[in-house]
């Protein structure tokens, strides 16, 4: 009996030597040599892996920061200026500050805004319902309703509201990666500038359509009038293709285009209630008017 | 001898309605509106203005590249406006807007109707008439003719391939002109084949239309080179490819074309097409469509000018009933649904297919149950179950790498699939998303 | 205009092909050898299949509507299906409880904890014989003989079936011939009249539901055919170079349950693989693991664990066994 314990012991005992060695001969052999600063820029990021650098994941954007011999075209959005620091710090290597971003949903086209005038009968999917034209309703630049950008999201931050049948993105969540303004196939989410305290204004339409077509499918579609260019002080609005357009790095968010827009298509959101300067407002539709 | 394709294919009803009736003319739209892109490739550039007069076969849009081609005025009149409106792709495009006054034809175009069969005019004549007529592949896919007929070096085309099959369902828009047209038809097809330099054609018949294959067998005695293939009933038949292998059995290769084995394939609606525009100075614009469904009140073969409003088509043949569901531009199988019934009839328009609300919407999709049906109707040899399921976790390498590329949108699969899956859906977002990266990498 | 039109890409047509329709369709290709299931085992066969057909429903609801929280899948005849296999493939004096207890574990072991009809690796209903098989030895291999037990239940008097007369004869050391000459004629084997499992007696009327399923569309010939052609010729192989050891191929093809396995559950859609091709590599796969258990095994039944085993190497096939593409054999030769 303790000979067959004994032989066991010994067998496995030569079993396990053997595969070490092996074991050990072939590290060395295939050892591949890694910057160690890799692993620790690698620590550094937030391991979203996310893609919104550009790289497939955040080892890669690491590898790609220490090989790098300058910082400046490569970005975390979702760390954001605290991270590059480190991963600036990390390597010896300068970075510029970025002023953080938010994804903005550019489309206000409610069902009580834009009428449905077909039914799609299609699986639910952004992409393929844009390969079929206009969809159900009668703009063709408009949201879709698919929500492939709440399911391209990995943070969570945009979701459909059911009442709109639009996507809301949750700034506090966003982390401007730009995985949603991938997915949708009609361009309709930008990334914008972060405003001080999350406020926003923007051109809630893509509608490259003539003012005539854009009124007729939709009560809120920019219609390219060209009022809010002529009321801006600060040169941010701009006009093409039918379209408004506000920088988000000209604006300096004094909502005067908000009131001269007829049709109620620039949104201001995060803003404190409108009755505060309700006069100042007043004097500026006066003034354009003028 | 009856022929056929031998992989896949599947046999839908056929509801060839409208049958036996004759083409009828389609009395002048009070206004037309002409898409400048009715033809795959660059859309044609707009060359007349606001307020011009135009006659009908006056050229409105010249061609905007070498994949193009030249778009006439189909009425006589004043130019309304240039605008953007729905057309069958479902997008507003751009259109020329036409205020129809009288019908004065362009003074070159023969409008009698006799038969000329002489053919005076060299290869290179007819080439450049069939380029200057804007004719288009008429039997849905719209490519550009000429290029078609210009082999490009180094290959050579043996056979010319006149597809008379009419394989989707409700269609007899090609079936009407093969019974109506038939010695023009043939002419055309002599036309093409020396514009292509080959000697000898075959025009491939579906079994279910055995008076058009009597007759053009009876007619085709008297052309030289021209051969009638009787081939048993199969969707897609039509297709290129497979008519080419059902025909000559010759297969043609993965991502190659026609040209590639030798064989050229036309619709009749072209051979047609070129016959008018070679013998009768005639460019394209006017097509023969059908507006057919179950419960329309009279299922119609019309020959209508390109730009009508498609209502205009459904009021001719009874107008719209209660309870349609859907309108298809084309056929069942491979139509287009319109979103907008002022939607203009363009070249590639064979039919107006009507639904009822019954037959509109699809049944609720199961889940698969692995039952290979798709994998056996596929007449190029795909998997759409796993192109679908590939397609929805949107992994597109996968789905290259299983030929997502080769499908010809026949929609078999789909309309076999017992669990209502929508697989021709996943499969065209796919060949959408992996004709971007292929491209991409090609650009690169 | 106030009429809304429906929008989806083509095709704008469907066939007529259902799930349920399918799945009907092979339940009436089950009903001839139902019907003889009653005429041979009478009461027991009714019995045994009304608790397996209406228990394995039963399951699918309660698992579907409170634990998956999905909309039930019953109606599509699928849990039916399964229930009835699993009785065709039990003796008839089985204990109810049993068969209970084989529909729970094929419904909700084998096919709903994968998800569901489509999901499942392995044919839930062989699984829950061979679970019951192996569980429950003695039960599941004292078949009733036929005819003189119609109408008894559990107290019915029991007998070898043709292949466990085979293995027992063959251990014991003797000829086969002459076990063969102790049993029914072949023809009364083909027709039925022998002891075993409910449903896969009668070679006759299995056969008659495999025609109506092909006749219909609802599998095509791949599987049985390329079966029954492996067994035969890999059985008549092993019967040439020794007829006092091995039984001759006709006998194997007709005894057991090659025929329901081959036609029934081979055939199965979820678990059998997605083309052609690949289904002549399962069915042949099946043909010989069926031959070598049979005859070299301890079991003498060997297709439950042919086709189980044949069901691991579906997903292997689907992988690496593709379709003749259209056009490919040209680019290939050039």
């Amino acid at each position: 009996m303790s000979e067959i314990v004994l032989y066991t012991i010994l067998t496995v005992t030569a079993v396990g030597v053997t595969a070490a060695t092996i074991l050990y001969f072939a590290a060395q052999k295939f050892k591949v040599f890694e910057d160690p600063r890799i692993d620790q820029v690698e620590e550094a990021l937030p391991s979203a892996n996310c893609g919104g650098c550009g790289y497939p994941g955040c080892r890669n954007f690491a590898d790609a920061c220490v090989k790098a011999d300058n910082l400046d075209s490569l970005f975390c959005p979702v760390g954001g200026n605290e991270t590059m620091a480190k991963v600036a710090k990390i390597l010896g290597k300068e970075v510029a500050q970025q002023a953080p971003k938010v994804a903005v949903v550019k489309c206000n086209g409610q069902p009580k805004f834009r009428a449905r005038i077909n039914v799609y009968d299609g699986p639910i999917s952004c992409t393929i319902e844009h390969m079929m034209g206009a969809g159900d309703t009668a703009c063709q630049y408009g949201c879709l309703g698919g929500g492939e950008c709440v399911e391209a999201c990995k943070f969570d931050a945009i979701h459909m509201n059911p009442n709109t049948m639009l996507p809301e993105v949750i700034d506090e969540l966003c982390t401007a990666c730009g995985a949603c303004v991938v997915a949708c196939p009609r361009d309709i989410i930008e990334l914008r500038t972060k405003n001080k305290k999350d406020r926003k204004i923007f051109v809630s339409c893509v509608s490259q359509d003539k003012g005539a077509t854009t009124t007729k499918v939709c009560q809120v579609g920019c219609i390219g009038c060209s009022k809010c260019l002529k009321v801006c002080e600060y040169d941010a609005i701009t006009i093409g293709n039918n379209l408004a357009f506000i920088d988000s790095d000209k604006c300096r968010l004094c909502r005067k285009c908000v009131d001269v827009c007829p049709t109620n298509s620039i949104l201001e959101i995060g803003f404190p209630p409108r009755k505060l300067k309700k006069e100042d407002s007043g004097a500026d539709i006066n003034q354009s008017n003028a | 001898m009856l022929r056929t394709f031998p992989k896949g294919g599947v046999h839908p009803p056929e509801n060839k309605i409208s049958a036996d009736k004759p083409i009828e003319i389609l009395p002048l739209p009070k206004q037309v509106a002409i898409p400048v892109s009715q033809h795959i490739g660059a859309p044609a550039k707009i060359i007349v203005n606001r307020k011009d007069k135009v006659k009908v076969g006056q050229i409105i849009a010249s061609s905007g590249g070498f994949v193009s081609a030249n778009i006439h005025s189909s009425v006589s009149g004043t130019i309304a406006k240039i605008d953007k409106v729905f057309d069958t792709s479902g997008y507003r495009k751009d259109v020329v807007i036409i205020d129809v006054e009288g019908d004065e034809w362009d003074d070159n175009i023969l409008k009698s109707n006799d038969l000329i069969k002489q053919i005076s005019y060299s290869k290179e004549e007819i080439l450049k008439k069939i380029t200057e007529a804007g004719i288009v592949g008429l039997g849905g896919a719209t490519f550009p003719t000429h290029v078609k007929l210009a082999v490009p070096g180094g290959k050579k085309a043996d056979i010319l391939i006149i597809n008379g099959v009419e394989c989707e369902p409700y269609l007899t828009s090609d079936h009407r002109l093969m019974m109506e047209k038939s010695s023009e038809l043939m002419v055309g097809t002599q036309l093409l084949m020396k514009a292509l330099g080959v000697d000898k054609a075959i025009i491939g018949i579906e079994n279910n239309k055995p008076d058009a294959i009597e007759k053009l067998t009876t007619l085709s005695k008297g052309f030289q080179g021209i051969e009638i293939q009787a081939l048993k009933v199969k969707y897609p038949q039509g297709g290129e490819k497979q008519l080419i292998k059902a025909i000559i059995n010759r297969e043609v290769p993965s991502g190659a074309l026609p040209i590639d084995v030798g064989a050229v394939v036309h619709n009749v609606g072209t051979a047609f097409a070129v016959y008018e525009a070679v013998q009768k100075n005639k460019p394209l614009f006017e097509r023969v469509v059908t507006v057919t469904g179950k419960f329309v009140k009279s299922p119609k073969n019309l020959l209508v000018r390109i730009g009508t409003p498609t209502m205009q088509l459904i009021d001719a043949a009874g107008g719209l009933p209660e309870n349609t569901g859907k309108v298809i531009s084309g056929g069942p199988m491979m139509g287009k649904a319109l979103n907008s019934l002022d939607a203009p009839v363009a070249k590639g328009t064979s039919g107006i297919l009507l639904l009822s609300k019954d037959e509109a919407f699809r049944a609720e999709t199961k889940a698969c149950i692995r039952c290979a049906k798709c994998v056996n109707v596929c007449p190029m040899g795909l998997e759409p179950f796993l192109l679908m399921t590939v397609g929805e976790r949107k992994i597109w390498d996968r789905m290259e790498n299983e030929r997502v590329m080769d499908c010809i949108e026949c929609g078999s699969c789909s309309f076999v699939c017992p669990s209502n899956r929508p697989l021709l859906d996943y499969i065209r977002l796919g060949k959408n998303k992996v004709g971007q990266i292929i491209r991409q990498r090609k650009s690169n | 205009m106030s009429k809304l039109l429906s929008l989806a890409l083509s095709p704008h047509e469907k066939g007529k092909e259902s799930v349920s329709r399918l799945m009907y369709d092979v339940l009436i290709a089950l009903l001839p050898a139902f019907i003889v299931a009653i005429f041979f085992y009478g009461l027991g066969a009714i019995i045994i299949s009304l608790t397996a057909v209406i228990s394995a429903i039963v399951f699918e609801y309660l698992i579907t509507r409170y634990i998956l929280k999905k909309p039930s899948t019953v109606m599509d005849g699928s849990a039916a299906l399964t229930g009835l296999l699993i009785a065709f493939n039990v003796p008839s004096n089985l204990n109810p409880f049993l068969v209970v207890l084989g529909s729970f574990i094929a419904i909700a072991v084998a096919k709903m904890s994968f998800g569901g009809i489509g999901n499942n690796i392995f044919n839930p209903a062989l699984v829950a014989r061979v679970f019951l098989l192996i569980s429950f030895p003695v039960q599941m291999t004292s078949w009733p003989v036929p005819i003189e037990n119609r109408m008894k239940y559990l107290d019915a008097i029991t007998g070898p079936t043709a292949l466990g007369q085979l293995k027992e004869g063959v251990m014991n050391g003797q000829n086969v011939p002459a076990i063969i000459s102790q049993m029914p004629s072949q023809m009364d084997m083909f027709l039925g009249q022998m002891t075993g499992s409910l449903g896969e007696v009668s070679a006759l009327a299995l056969i008659i539901g495999l025609i109506y399923m092909l006749i219909r569309g609802v599998i095509s010939w791949h599987i049985p055919i390329t079966i029954f052609t492996t067994v035969f010729l890999m059985q008549g192989g092993l019967w040439l170079a020794n007829p006092g050891a091995f039984a001759d191929p006709v006998f194997h093809l007709i005894s057991g349950g090659l025929m329901l396995g081959a036609i029934f559950m081979a055939t199965d859609y979820v678990t059998s693989p997605m083309n052609k091709k690949a289904m002549v590599y399962y069915a042949l796969g099946i043909g010989v693991l069926t031959v070598v258990i049979r005859n070299f095994g301890a079991y003498p039944e060997g297709v439950s664990f042919a086709i189980l085993i044949m069901n691991a190497v579906v997903p292997i096939l689907n992988r690496y066994v593709k379709p003749k593409r259209f056009g490919e054999i040209i680019k290939n030769g050039k």
